[in-house]
């Protein structure tokens, strides 16, 4: 049929398009040479990201300690939120979705640019600090946004049926909702954590000297053109994402059920 | 409904996160673009509209079209790639399966993938060498540096989070409504454009909006891949806010920015809203 194989030619140019690349990556990182012609396989630039980059390793560091701590607060905030905005009514229920829609469009420059010009009015000294509230803020839609639609699917007769059985409201919560919740929370979390580990912009406005994550590594390696040491990473990087990708699906079968 | 007593105490942890980082600080750039600088950056409490000189200023219009003009590009490049994309993995058998080759490269940092076209496209990267070595050419080719390598770069990193929203909502499309089309004599693409595209609107509309508002906000595709000949309206914001220490400067053009994908956003949510209220008719 037609469309079949239109969308077939559609699908297949969008994965060599996606892949390509990526290919192309792996296979250098494994080159001999610095240039981008094939002077035979080594592993010499692995070693060199495994056992002489330091700086590499401490920005990784910064990275995973900025990505838990911003997404467990962000999950917390979120969840909480989205139970508030889901079963209450209260005044200021339109001003909360709008705030907590808008970073969702507008563009994330904007974001760093309006929290680095405030912390440099209350000088707060820029550093793991402000990255880590700058992570939490572009976080929290995300994480609301999830369990909100999750909320949407729930039967609120449960709740009820508990309160009928003498649950208070502290029961409910810790017996019913969020037990029902835990799948919509375990994703906004790992959303949460993919964006902080990979969120180059806002951090680049709120980073101190000193305080870079990974992404930041990354730009400046780039930048500076310096060795293909950032072919090893990005390998690593892929692989991760792909180990990640994967486990999540399996980690959410695991909750669903 | 039930009501329950604590009521809105849910929201406090979230209502004060948000407006104390979020909504403060747009305020302060939205107040910062009518102030004066300071002599050593910061700003002077002294009021003026001459920040928003600088919207005259053809250099400033020059990116600002270019902005634009890129960021157009990469929705159009974007939607008409990821469109058909999705509906074959939406329609597929291994659903899932392809599903995660999409979510990979999505799951990918941003800057890794921006680095794995500089390997291709560098002058001394893939794509040349191949072609010399091939003697197709003699010199490498400029392939980076210019606006056609930024609308590239940018389509890549943006097309999962277009085929994204795209599946989910192909996903829901009952194909049982484009047989009914054609059993009443419509044409293939006749059932496509007056049956399917419709029905995926509100889809289209989210990964318009996916690809262009980030697009329009750009800094580190053309800041790595742009030169000096493609640079964008982000560049300049960072540039008046950390080189030239301008910041009500910054602020100004920031909230133009703000202004432009706002209207944009605006535009598209009634588009949508009246393309509801035609097809509920």
């Amino acid at each position: 049929m037609n469309k079949r194989r239109t969308s077939l030619f559609f699908f297949i140019l969008s994965m060599i398009f996606f892949y390509l690349p990526l290919l192309i990556l792996v296979i250098y990182s494994f080159n001999e040479g610095r240039s981008s012609t094939w002077q035979g396989f080594s592993m010499k630039w692995y070693k060199e990201l495994f056992l002489y980059s330091d700086n590499i390793w401490k920005a990784f560091k910064y990275s995973l300690i900025i990505g838990i701590l911003s997404s467990l607060t962000s999950t917390l905030i979120g969840t909480l939120g989205a139970i508030g905005i889901h079963w209450y009514h209260f005044k200021h229920k339109n001003y909360l979705k709008v705030i907590t829609f808008l970073p969702l469009v507008i563009p994330d420059i904007i974001l760093g640019v309006s929290l680095l010009i405030m912390f440099a009015t209350i000088k707060l000294e820029l550093g793991l600090t402000s990255i880590f509230i700058a992570h939490t803020t572009f976080n929290i839609p995300f994480v609301l946004f999830i369990v909100l639609s999750r909320l949407g699917e729930f039967d609120y007769s449960i709740v009820e049926a508990a309160y009928d059985l003498g649950a208070n409201e502290f029961q409910t919560l810790k017996k019913v909702i969020l037990p029902m919740l835990t799948p919509a929370i375990v994703s906004g979390f790992l959303m949460a954590l993919t964006l902080s580990f990979d969120d180059f912009v806002t951090t680049f406005f709120v980073a101190g000297p000193g305080s870079s994550t990974l992404p930041l590594r990354i730009y400046s390696m780039i930048r500076l053109g310096v060795s293909p040491v950032v072919n090893a990473l990005s390998v690593l990087l892929i692989v991760l994402s792909i180990a990640f990708t994967l486990s999540t699906k399996s980690l959410q079968k695991y909750f669903v059920k | 409904m039930k009501k329950i007593s604590s009521g809105s105490f849910y929201s406090i942890p979230l209502t004060l996160w948000m407006s104390v980082f979020f909504v403060i600080p747009m305020l302060i750039v939205l107040s910062y673009a009518f102030l004066t600088k300071g002599t050593y950056g910061g700003v002077q409490m002294i009021f003026t509209l001459k920040n928003f000189n600088v919207f005259f200023e053809p250099v400033f219009l020059k990116i600002l079209f270019r902005t634009i003009y890129i960021s157009v590009a990469v929705t159009i490049i974007t939607v008409i790639l990821a469109v058909p994309t999705a509906y074959f993995i939406a329609r597929s058998r291994f659903k899932q399966e392809l599903l995660i080759l999409v979510i990979i490269p999505f799951w990918t940092n941003f800057l890794i993938r921006i680095y794995s076209w500089i390997s291709i496209l560098g002058s001394n990267g893939f794509l040349n060498t191949f072609l010399m070595k091939l003697g197709i050419i003699e010199t490498p080719l400029k392939l980076l540096y210019n606006t056609g390598s930024v609308i590239l770069i940018t389509v890549y990193t943006s097309l999962p989070f277009a085929i994204l929203p795209l599946y989910a909502i192909i996903e829901k499309f009952d194909f049982s409504l484009v047989e009914a089309a054609r059993d009443l004599g419509a044409t293939n693409s006749q059932a496509f454009r007056k049956v399917f595209l419709p029905n995926i609107k509100s889809g289209i509309t989210t990964a318009i909006l996916f690809t262009f508002i980030p697009a329009m906000g750009s800094y580190a595709i053309p800041k790595l891949v742009g030169g000096t000949q493609a640079t964008m309206l982000g560049n300049i914001i960072a540039q008046h806010l950390t080189v030239t220490r301008n910041w009500p400067l910054a602020s100004a053009i920031s909230a133009m920015l703000i202004l432009v994908t706002s209207v944009a956003l605006l535009l598209f949510m009634r588009a949508e809203k009246k393309s509801k209220e035609v097809s509920d008719e």
